[in-house]
């Protein structure tokens, strides 16, 4: 646990990448020298790499011992909390300084102390934790807690975490991001052997693991956001560009190897189970394919349809009344199916593709969906998979015209492949690099909106003012009784210098204070940015928006021009949703 | 009456017509220490310690200001007025005044450990205690300053390893000064901001031994660099003045650093918690050492203070002041904001 606790703060402190490189270099390296350490490295690449156990101790739980361990007033508690933001550390500054007992690994915490809890009564968790936490080294406790609360994002990606291990073990880093695929799922109780596994020596049967049914390191997009104008100097010109529409579903890829498939997601969950609504299209696909796709709810037309049609694609909020779902009934297949958008064949009778270019993909994907579609056809089968289309234009401004109808088609804008790229992974840092993937998105939809309620952040935010509630108004200007109706929370898309002022704002405007959220008298106007807009039963406002985010501070705006109701209605219709 | 109430100016004792602190101009100022929120500009006559009056002249000019020694008793009107170590930087004091046998003590900011650099804190016997609050919630506990310190010169041995300089920022006044006297002059040079430089000199008048510094003007070599720390005021970061050191790790001394989300809101390389201000444990010991019945909580995490005093059977009140807007972050960089402010040339 001391080496563990080292590099968590370590890894907390850097700010340079560098640094958290180097730490976790020295860390990995010492591991792999000392077997008696393999089983607790086996935990921390399973924390580094974004593993979460279940919580084993229940916040009310960890609330009790801030409150009896440290003697004071339940409400002072709430004050110390509300002035740190993280529960971990308030309890690692709260509680006062224990006698250090004999260090216990990473290891023994977790298999022995931490994953046996939840069997235990309330009474017997309580004192051990009570026990536990009056042994450990003051400089101990703060990881310790982050173990329980499960939070231990330090800030360093999955991607640094497989390049650390790739420098340490001497392979490289494709290989380590495939050794690493799976290792961070929940419930997952890693061990020794897990963690000699990914330190071995490469062996020739490597290639094995992909039978073992896991998917490739996705290829992550990086966004385009420079003007129009720009893209030509620095992209050459469409035509080296293979370009498709972005979709907003869930990226997946869908692997049959032998008789078994697997559907897995990009946060490299497998989902499988969830999306039994695939088996037909699962049962067609010759063994040895890997494709790459966007999962999405279409339903689909009555009639005869191409392989590129999206006719009777639905909204993101259809798709995400799937997602999470253990059991899926008849009901819900028929209602809302899901579908493969198939946008790149990573393997194909066995066969990696990966460094093929990309317009070699397409042309081998294009083949077997067509052969699946009429395959299909013969046997009077309709299959739940789609090709992505393409698009074309001689310009980049008449692709730029043609992207604006990517709100009224429920997708996000374009997407453009270097058509001489390779399949690469993860996020390339890479400027212009040739075979860059882009997303070019559409401008979200914004409406000007008041800040009303008021909370403070988590994090590096902790302790300020930071989350604020949107409202518009019920009417327009004028009319006799209007109200300010919340219907966003956002929080990011402030300086750190407007949060300052915001955070200032906040407490002089307070009207009334509930726990940690604060009323203020309404002064702000934001224009407040989103991804798209669905109804909802559950919200007042009658709607619920997708990654809400605050564009510009409209300091020239009075809140009486603030957007109504209304203008929220008009972007749900003009998105094609009744 | 109240012998001390809160008034648009300032701290105000009727009985002996005189402000404490005040934030706008008045005819008498006694003047707790030197930070800039405070001693403020435009009173008639100030009165402060004797290390005080050399601070208020390089912030203030050419004022007129009566000195006095600690234990040293004015009387105007009957009030008896005499200044008390606060342990906060050079020259720091409360304030105590006396009536008619009823004893009022105004702390201004104090810390109760001894830093080698101020007089330490002395507790005075009161009825009513005017305390801060800076720091008043229970996570604020600070280490023995032994340890900081050593984890300060750790932080510096990495960075000398490494060929980097370490630039430590810290308040002009007072902190700077306990940091230069407390960090290992072995390890290589102190090299000083000018704001920090100036402060020292003052230091050094008073009788206060500091190692040896330097300004970046006077280090030869740009390679020395490497091995200094350099001691800046907060404002000096992101400035260009730190592009002549070359590759460096930045740090602040302060205790917000306490909390995570503080040092990384300023994307600082390390943070050390070491505060001129009492911790929790020193503000409850302070509290309970003056033998107060009455005790009157200004700027800082003033309603929680107030609150658990009250809880724990004392007569307290919370007492509007202009020296910190509120708890959180306005008060929260108040400590490194008024070090900004001070820090420019």
């Amino acid at each position: 646990m001391k080496a563990f606790a080292a590099l968590y703060r370590k890894l907390d402190s850097a700010t340079s990448t560098r640094a958290k490189q180097a730490a976790m270099i020295a860390f990995f390296a010492a591991a792999k020298a000392d077997p008696a350490q393999w089983a607790s490295a086996a935990w921390a690449v399973y924390f580094l790499s974004g593993g979460k156990p279940r919580q084993t101790a229940p916040t009310r739980l960890l609330w009790r011992l801030a409150v009896e361990g440290s003697g004071y007033p339940d409400w002072l508690c709430g004050e110390c909390y509300g002035a740190v933001g993280d529960l971990a550390e308030m309890l690692s500054l709260l509680l006062p300084e224990g006698v250090a007992g004999e260090e216990v690994s990473l290891d023994t915490w977790m298999r022995e102390r931490l994953l046996p809890l939840p069997t235990l009564d309330e009474e017997e968790r309580y004192a051990g934790l009570k026990r536990w936490v009056g042994e450990l080294p003051s400089d101990e406790r703060l990881a310790f807690f982050k173990l329980i609360t499960g939070e231990l994002r330090v800030g360093v990606s999955r991607l640094q975490v497989v390049k650390a291990l790739a420098e340490v073990v001497g392979v490289d880093e494709g290989c380590m991001a495939q050794r690493l695929i799976g290792y961070s799922q929940a419930r997952r109780i890693p061990t020794a052997t897990d963690f000699e596994a990914l330190i071995g020596e490469v062996l020739h049967s490597e290639a094995q693991a992909l039978d073992a049914g896991k998917p490739f390191p996705f290829y992550l997009a990086q966004s385009w956001s420079r003007p129009v104008a720009e893209m030509l100097p620095a992209l050459g010109s469409p035509p080296d560009w293979i370009i498709e529409w972005k979709y907003d579903g869930i990226r997946a890829q869908l692997l049959k190897r032998g008789a078994d498939w697997r559907l897995w997601s990009r946060g490299e969950g497998l989902i499988s189970d969830a999306y039994p609504d695939l088996e037909p299209l699962a049962r067609a696909l010759p063994s040895g394919t890997a494709i790459d796709g966007e999962l999405v709810v279409l339903i689909p037309p009555e009639g005869d349809y191409e392989a590129d049609s999206l006719d009777g694609l639905a909204i993101f909020a259809s798709l995400q009344q799937r997602l999470g779902r253990k059991i899926v009934s008849e009901k819900t297949k028929r209602e809302l199916p899901v579908a493969f958008i198939a946008y790149d064949i990573l393997e194909s009778e066995g066969r990696d593709l990966r460094a093929e270019p990309q317009h070699v993909r397409r042309a081998l994907l294009e083949a077997l969906v067509d052969r699946l579609f009429i395959e299909a056809r013969t046997r009077g089968e309709r299959l739940p998979i789609r090709i992505s289309p393409t698009v074309s234009a001689d310009t980049w401004e008449a692709l730029a015209e043609k992207r604006e109808q990517a709100r009224s088609l429920m997708r996000e804008g374009f997407m453009l492949k270097a058509r001489e790229g390779a399949y690469g992974i993860g996020r390339r840092k890479g400027g212009d690099r040739a075979d860059v993937w882009w997303k070019w998105k559409l401008d979200p939809m914004s409406v000007d909106a008041v800040v009303i309620y008021a909370e403070r952040g988590h994090g590096r935010r902790s302790g300020v003012y930071t989350d604020y509630t949107f409202a518009v108004w019920s009417a327009g200007e004028g009319a006799s009784a209007r109200e300010l109706v919340p219907f966003a929370k956002a929080y990011s898309g402030l300086t750190d210098a407007e949060i300052r002022e915001m955070d200032s704002i906040v407490r002089r405007t307070t009207i009334e204070t509930f726990g940690p959220v604060r009323s203020v008298n309404p002064t702000q106007v934001f224009e407040l940015g989103f991804e798209g807009i669905a109804p909802s039963k559950r919200h007042k406002s009658g709607v619920a928006v997708r990654f809400p985010r605050m564009l510009r501070w409209r300091r020239d705006k009075p809140i009486a021009e603030a957007d109504t109701l209304d203008a929220l209605k008009a972007l749900l219709a003009g998105q094609g949703v009744r | 009456m109240d012998l001390i109430a809160s008034t648009d100016r300032g701290l105000y004792c009727a009985a002996g017509d005189f402000h404490i602190d005040p934030w706008r101009p008045v005819p008498r100022a006694i003047i707790t220490h030197g930070h800039s929120d405070h001693a403020r500009f435009g009173s008639e006559i100030y009165v402060c310690h004797r290390d005080t009056a050399p601070i208020l002249r390089k912030r203030l000019g050419d004022v007129t200001i009566e000195t006095v020694e600690y234990g040293e008793v004015l009387t105007r009107d009957g009030v008896e007025i005499s200044l008390h170590p606060a342990g906060h930087v050079l020259g720091s004091a409360q304030v105590r005044v006396a009536l008619n046998g009823e004893t009022w003590v105004a702390s201004g900011d104090y810390k109760l450990e001894s830093d080698g650099v101020s007089p330490a804190f002395e507790p005075v016997r009161c009825h009513v205690f005017i305390t801060e609050s800076t720091f008043g919630l229970p996570i604020y506990r600070w280490r023995p300053q032994a340890d900081t310190f050593a984890a300060i010169d750790a932080w510096r041995r990495e960075n000398i390893a490494a060929g980097r300089a370490s630039i430590l920022f810290a308040y002009a006044l007072g902190k700077a000064q306990r940091l230069i006297a407390n960090l290992d002059p072995a390890l290589g040079p102190i090299v000083c901001h000018g704001a920090v430089e100036a402060i020292n000199a003052l230091y050094r008048e008073a009788g206060i031994a500091l190692p040896a510094t330097h300004l970046a003007t006077q280090i030869e070599h740009k390679r020395e660099f490497a091995s200094a720390v350099i001691v800046a005021p907060p404002s000096a970061a992101a400035s260009p003045w730190l592009k002549r050191f070359g590759d460096y790790s930045d740090a602040l001394a302060s205790g917000w650093m306490q909390v995570r989300g503080n040092r990384r809101r300023r994307g600082l390389d390390r943070g050390f918690a070491l505060s001129d201000h009492a911790d929790w444990p020193g503000l409850i010991a302070a509290i309970e050492a003056t033998g107060a019945e009455r005790a009157l909580v200004t700027h800082g995490y003033t309603d929680p203070l107030t609150r658990y005093l009250r809880e724990k059977g004392l007569d307290a009140r919370a007492l509007h002041t202009a020296y910190g807007e509120d708890q959180g972050t306005e008060g929260a960089e108040g400590e490194a904001e008024s070090g900004a402010r001070e820090g420019r040339p």
